[in-house]
């Protein structure tokens, strides 16, 4: 992968995943207080927020992970929140979520991570096929010689990638990244940063990326929306969020010792 | 709700079955040898020492059988669903299943409460088989029984009722303990104290559902069999 920062240009502003009025709450606790925020084709969403402040709810909700109490969550022109059986799974396959332990099945090996999904959802291919679409996909993360390993025996950097590579595999339209450079060193955050690019330019996916490392925001993110008691606060580039003197945005960036 | 995940169905069957094959004999084994043993006496005191063969062939196909493998499978199968379905949970494993639009119940409970309630039925009778062969090593060391004899006598007690009745049970009570189990596991929250929970509830609470199914399935035969 290359080490350059690739930002492709935003074509157009055609929205892939359209959020009004989200509210959730756990054990009478409001956690999201009327989210509004759209993600638009080919661009990387970025959502700040301190821990707790929701993030992950709103990303589980993206995925159809959770309820919400009330709102709309449209994706692709479709009220994910309202379909079931098999649209439900059309639409699934066309999200990819990568979880923010990665979540690789730990029983199985690197090569049986993505073979697993592949073959139940796309029947039609022959074994050949499936093992041409799994090297292609684990080149593109850089991990083919991981191939037969099993996640225990990989470090934290690598299953974020084949984390990221068994969602790929299944070639989404939309990925969602929880927490993508969390409990990493900067150098392998930095990879995991380069790697986000590199697959919204390959497989021109709209993203939206959950995180608190600025540096994370700063590089993969073509918009940025803190996320602050259970609202979306501000929205905008990077720039124009940062350029501002108010206490909780400089709060971020004091904390993350980015100048 | 086909298709069915067979390939896992079959692994688990393995995994049920065969991995519990090893503590099953030993314990089948013993329960013969011992359950003889304790016999003796109470039966010598009469003089009565040949029906030895029938007692413990009735005992062990009606209920010693069942029961000693149901609870041995609730505490190695059972404490094993729990865990490895809680710690699938915890580390959202089964929500990445979801995401990848596999069902995750056809996948990890479907294939699991299969496996225990077509492969406990099969436990059972060979569980039942290793304690009458135990049984019969301690007849024969003491009375010098031939193994026709004693299996004249064994049979001679037991209806089709009786075999036809303890493969249902198992069947009900292998199908409890996968159910059980997977719920537990399903349910798991609160990381690593929360996978333990499981695994001991699973446990527990498939023990304490086969004594009160082993009360009503006696009742329900018991009705049959007058």
């Amino acid at each position: 992968m290359k080490e350059e920062n690739i930002k492709p240009a935003i074509n157009g502003k055609e929205v892939v995943i359209g959020i009004r009025g989200l509210y959730k709450s756990f054990d009478h606790i409001l956690v999201l207080k009327g989210v509004d925020i759209d993600l638009y084709k080919g661009e990387n969403l970025v959502i700040l927020g301190k821990s707790g402040s929701g993030k992950s709810v709103l990303i589980k909700i993206i995925a159809g992970l959770l309820q919400p109490d009330k709102g709309t969550v449209e994706i692709l022109g479709k009220d994910m929140l309202h379909l079931k059986g098999k649209e439900l799974q059309s639409l699934r396959l066309k999200i990819g979520f990568s979880f923010q332990k990665s979540a690789l099945y730990d029983s199985m090996t690197v090569r049986e991570n993505l073979e697993f999904a592949l073959v139940r959802n796309k029947k039609d291919l022959s074994p050949k096929e499936v093992d041409e679409a799994i090297l292609k996909v684990l080149e593109h993360v850089q991990l083919s010689d991981s191939i037969n390993k099993l996640p225990s025996e990989l470090s934290g950097g690598q299953t974020k990638r084949i984390g990221v590579a068994r969602t790929l595999v299944l070639q989404p339209e939309i990925m969602l990244y929880d927490e993508p450079t969390a409990g990493l060193d900067p150098v392998t955050a930095g990879e995991i940063n380069n790697m986000i690019l590199e697959v919204q330019k390959t497989y021109k996916t709209s993203s939206v990326i959950i995180t608190h490392d600025l540096a994370c925001a700063k590089a993969t993110g073509n918009r940025v929306a803190i996320l602050s008691e259970g609202k979306i606060f501000i929205q905008g580039s990077f720039e124009k969020v940062f350029n501002t003197d108010n206490a909780l945005i400089k709060s971020f960036y004091d904390y993350n010792f980015i100048n | 709700m086909p298709p069915y995940e067979w390939k896992e169905i079959i692994r688990q069957c393995y995994e049920v079955g065969c991995k519990t094959l090893p503590l099953i004999s030993l314990t089948g084994f013993i329960t013969g040898i011992v359950f003889t043993k304790q016999s003796r006496p109470s039966l010598s005191e009469f003089g009565a020492t040949s029906w030895l063969p029938s007692l413990v062939s009735i005992a062990i196909i009606r209920a010693l059988a069942p029961l000693v493998t149901s609870l041995i499978m609730a505490g190695k199968v059972g404490s094993s669903i729990g865990a490895e379905i809680g710690s699938m949970k915890v580390s959202e494993q089964i929500d990445a299943m979801e995401i990848t639009a596999t069902n995750p119940f056809k996948y990890l409970v479907v294939s699991r409460v299969l496996a225990c309630t077509c492969m406990l039925p099969l436990l059972v009778l060979y569980s039942g088989t290793v304690s009458l062969l135990g049984s019969y090593i301690n007849i024969h060391a003491n009375e010098l029984t031939s193994y026709r004899a004693f299996l004249h006598e064994a049979f001679a007690k037991i209806s089709f009722l009786d075999l036809f009745s303890s493969i249902i049970k198992s069947s009900l009570y292998g199908f409890t303990i996968g159910i059980i189990s997977c719920y537990k596991g399903y349910n798991a929250s609160k990381g690593t104290v929360g996978v333990g929970k499981a695994a001991n509830q699973a446990v527990v609470f498939s023990m304490f559902a086969i004594f009160l199914e082993e009360t009503v399935v006696v009742q329900f035969i018991n009705s049959f069999l007058r």
